[in-house]
């Protein structure tokens, strides 16, 4: 990715980011959240990371941010808005920030920098070559095809790797979501007051 | 072109107001979506480091895979937080975390 284009989207999700915190809004600072989303998956499509900045902007943007939106104007908040501002928090939040953003700068100066590594036809061949050659995968099929025509098929590569090695885990995550649907379902049900009593009884 | 301690420091950046935000304000809902912040920044993190220590010449999809995972296990993370937010206002009528005293000690 060129630098401006890489300053440019992190300007935009690091002020996105900072004005989550400012507005006193909250439907103001669900707005921010997706701008700096939608920087944040510019940033993914820039590291070639494709299928992530994808379902970043489906998944995020599109159904989280769309669900905290809907909750705001379900709670209808009027009096949160009108509240003073205490000074200790903001000097305690203020500092903790100071202290981590010294923190991380020390540590990246002492860190060695790495320029990013060629993603070029040569080395998308070459890469073809070396995953045919351990027998990762075939020697016709779509990726190597993809591979030696020069494209990255990233969909493709995380397909392959989700559905093979991490296929227990790609299960597990199938019953997490599924417990959470029924516990948002029952969390958010209202309690019935004969209901109540029933469950008293037994 | 963008080098790794780049990526580095935005995506620290990103987390340290997330981080902020979980400590300043005061709004429940907010403090979850700043939550959701620290959480992506972790993310670019991982894609930064799949993209500059490849394997085979590609990027390590190791690292995307676990983005996938987190984005996902923060989704549901999300659905379950915000009927728990709703079951609180039922009963308690607010989301202001300075109100929400009764375990104090």
């Amino acid at each position: 990715m060129p630098s401006y284009l890489f300053w440019l989207f992190s300007t935009v999700m690091l002020a996105g980011g900072a004005a989550v915190i400012a507005f006193r809004n909250p439907v103001a600072s669900a707005l921010s959240v997706v701008a700096c989303f939608v920087g944040l998956a510019g940033l993914f499509v820039g590291l070639s990371a494709f299928f992530v900045g994808v379902i970043q902007i489906l998944v995020y943007t599109g159904a989280v941010m769309v669900l905290f939106i809907f909750i705001i104007m379900l709670l209808d908040l009027k009096g949160e808005v009108k509240r003073a501002t205490t000074i200790a928090p903001i000097l305690g939040g203020v500092g903790l920030v100071i202290a981590f953003v010294v923190q991380l700068t020390c540590v990246l100066s002492r860190s060695p920098d790495l320029p990013a590594p060629a993603l070029d036809k040569t080395t998308l061949a070459e890469a073809s070559g070396s995953l045919v050659h351990s027998g990762t995968i075939a020697a016709s099929g779509k990726i190597a095809t993809a591979l030696n025509a020069g494209s990255l098929p990233d969909v493709h590569l995380i397909g392959r790797a989700l559905f093979t090695d991490y296929n227990l885990p790609l299960q597990i995550l199938g019953v997490i979501l599924l417990v959470a649907t029924v516990g948002a379902v029952t969390l958010s049900k209202k309690t019935d007051p004969s209901d109540r009593s029933d469950r008293s009884d037994r | 072109m963008a080098t790794l301690n780049n990526y580095l420091l935005v995506s620290g950046l990103l987390f340290a107001i997330g981080l902020a935000g979980v400590v300043l304000r005061r709004n429940i809902i907010v403090v979850f979506m700043c939550l959701e912040l620290m959480l992506s920044a972790a993310n670019l993190t991982l894609v930064a480091f799949s993209r500059f220590h490849p394997s085979h010449g590609l990027p390590d999809y190791n690292g995307q895979i676990l983005v996938f995972f987190v984005i996902t296990v923060a989704a549901a993370e999300v659905a379950v937080g915000l009927a728990i937010i709703v079951a609180l206002f039922r009963t308690r009528q607010t989301i202001h975390t300075d109100d929400l005293t009764s375990m104090k000690g």
